[in-house]
């Protein structure tokens, strides 16, 4: 048993060594697709750097090498964590990377936990009233905010919350000005996190939704639940002991397939508030063409993606006992 | 409408097999929604030119204009004196076309990566599945962003920038279908038949992936729709053409004051991606046999 589950995890580490070597070939492709050679790429731009340091750059890619020396130096600067230097910030790009994801993961947290609560919430009372008014209800609203872009509910929610109402800031993590420290500060956060995550949240909150509601009434015509209707229990306790819980996978599977794509948004809500994030360092990478940024923001957002799709697998394991580790 | 009706439903009464589809998809409320407010945007990509003949990016009135204010403009000027209305006009031309072409691209992709991988299974399903797993690692916007702004922002790179990174799900339902069908008694007989692999793919195996295809297709052309409003929002957009993201973006500067200018363009948006989202739906329960019809 135990040593299933060894070789398990290390298939899985080493299927996850395989994906991150697949996005190094697909970034390296995309910085020789780049206009110009890859020295000027990696100085952001050509006249911000000294020909000396160009040259220098040049022999630390190999530059004058054939490409697949190219690749090796290439994977060689991964593996020892050289992602390359901005010259725009003038700071390596993992130490500027490093230093803004704790925004961007916390804004990813907040948003997620929002959307899995509330759309499951809304699924299963969904589920429940299924082809009454207030499931037609429910399923009219969440088909909206699926069609909604994120960046127009953004910018609807700062016309209404901060500019009409002035109720929640308009943009920024925190009041820089007010100096507040402990409690204070981390009350300061949570407002100004309420409407970035409430922004990127929505779209997700559709999709949770639908996939709870269409789980609900998925797993209510299964077996166990007829025995459990048998067994005389209450059709609360069904619902939230039986259905639920096994209406859960899909949305657990959903959380890791999503996860690429609310990095995505981040980019477009960290735009709109200001959020000192991931996503608007990629946006302002954008702006300056710092395109070695670009890649390196790619690159660890892709690295994200991998290790949260792993602690799904692992959740996969401990909300369903049936499901087998090996293969 | 109402005489409509009745005969729809006498027709799937008589033929149940191809005339119920259109039928049954008829008989959804929200499917024909669907239909009607894509015709209608398709209506006003058509007739851009005849409605606006001008160029929507030429300054032709006041700026600031609210909607209703002036009746030669009713959708209101933005910051540009520019016609908001002939904006969404010619956006509409710009948003369907981009959606459609990248739908078209990741279509060609993911069913020929989904149904190579599915009928060869073994060392091409393993390679290929690899590709597109990577492909879904990345995070898809982000690549697009990266895609984009490499090769510079034109109509081209945003509608390869699209196509290239949405596929990879549309790979998987295809592969998943034709893993199914290469073992049923159609592609088995095929196959003693000595009929050419190329020949069953495209005449036995992809006609019976179809409806799962349509389906996606048309959920695709709208996440397609909203991606590139995305892009233009954050500047990613030709700039010689109006696009509704583009114009949402625009608005935004103005928007503590002005807030129409950034609104009207982003219910476009919303009224297309909605049209192709309840079609989708309505197609999905008309083309799925096991459901019941209701």
């Amino acid at each position: 048993m135990n040593r299933r589950r060894v070789r398990f995890w290390a298939g899985r580490v080493a299927h996850m060594a395989l994906v991150v070597l697949g996005i190094a070939v697909v970034n390296f492709f995309l910085l020789h697709l780049a206009p110009g050679d890859a020295a000027q790429v990696l100085a952001g731009e050509a006249g911000s750097a000294t020909p000396e340091y160009m040259a220098a750059l040049r022999r630390q890619f190999g530059l004058d090498q054939p490409l697949p020396v190219q690749f090796v130096q290439y994977l060689a600067n991964l593996l020892t964590f050289n992602l390359g230097f901005s010259f725009r910030h003038g700071l390596p790009v993992l130490e500027l990377i490093g230093q803004r994801l704790p925004a961007t993961l916390l804004l990813m947290v907040a948003s997620i936990g929002f959307a899995v609560l509330a759309g499951s919430a809304l699924g299963v009372v969904a589920a429940r009233n299924a082809g009454r008014l207030l499931d037609t209800a429910i399923s009219t609203l969440a088909l909206l905010f699926y069609a909604t872009p994120v960046f127009w509910i953004g910018l609807v929610l700062v016309v209404v919350f901060s500019v009409g109402l002035d109720w929640l800031p308009v943009g920024g993590m925190t009041s820089v000005e007010a100096g507040y420290t402990g409690v204070a500060y981390a009350k300061d956060v949570a407002r100004h996190l309420v409407l970035p995550a409430a922004t990127l949240g929505l779209f997700y909150l559709a999709i949770y939704t639908r996939l709870m509601r269409a789980a609900m009434l998925e797993v209510t015509t299964q077996d166990f639940i007829r025995t459990a209707v048998a067994k005389g229990l209450k059709p609360r306790r069904i619902a939230l002991r039986h259905v639920l819980r096994n209406a859960l996978l899909p949305v657990v599977t959903m959380l890791g397939v999503q996860v690429g794509s609310i990095l995505g948004g981040a980019v477009l809500v960290e735009t709109i508030f200001a959020w000192p994030g991931l996503g608007r360092l990629a946006f302002e990478a954008l702006f300056q063409r710092d395109l070695n940024l670009l890649l390196g923001i790619l690159l660890c957002s892709s690295a994200v993606v991998v290790i949260v799709n792993l602690a799904v697998d692992l959740l996969y394991t401990v909300l369903d006992p049936r499901i087998e580790l090996a293969r | 409408m109402s005489l409509a009706e009745p005969l729809a439903a006498a027709a799937t009464a008589q033929r149940p097999a191809r005339r119920g589809l259109s039928a049954r998809l008829l008989r959804k409320p929200s499917a024909v929604a669907g239909l009607v407010l894509l015709s209608a945007i398709l209506a006003m990509a058509a007739l851009a030119d005849v409605v606006y003949p001008l160029d929507p990016l030429d300054m032709v009135g006041t700026p600031f204009l609210w909607p209703g204010a002036d009746p030669d403009f009713p959708l209101g000027t933005d910051m540009m004196g520019r016609d908001i209305a002939s904006g969404v006009f010619h956006g509409a031309r710009v948003s369907l076309l981009i959606g459609a072409v990248a739908t078209l691209m990741s279509l060609v992709i993911g069913v020929g990566v989904g149904a190579v991988a599915g009928f060869f299974r073994g060392r091409a399903d393993h390679l290929l599945m690899h590709v597109t797993e990577l492909f879904q690692t990345i995070p898809p916007f982000l690549f697009a962003i990266v895609i984009v702004a490499i090769l510079q922002p034109t109509m081209t790179t945003v509608v390869v920038a699209i196509g290239l990174t949405s596929w990879p799900s549309l790979a998987r339902l295809v592969r998943a279908e034709v893993l199914r069908l290469r073992d049923g008694e159609m592609v088995q007989a095929s196959i003693v038949l000595g009929l050419s692999d190329a020949r069953i793919i495209l005449t036995h195996v992809l006609p019976n992936v179809m409806a799962p295809i349509v389906v996606s297709a048309s959920i695709m052309v709208a996440s397609a729709i909203l991606t590139e409003s995305s892009l233009a929002f954050l500047g990613l957009g030709d700039p010689n053409i109006v696009s509704w993201g583009s114009m949402v973006g625009a608005g935004r500067e103005v928007l503590r004051t002005d807030w129409y200018v950034a609104t009207v363009p982003g219910l476009a948006i919303v009224a297309a991606v909605l049209a192709l989202n309840l079609l989708g739906d309505g197609l999905n329960d008309a083309l799925d046999p096991r459901q019941n019809r209701r």
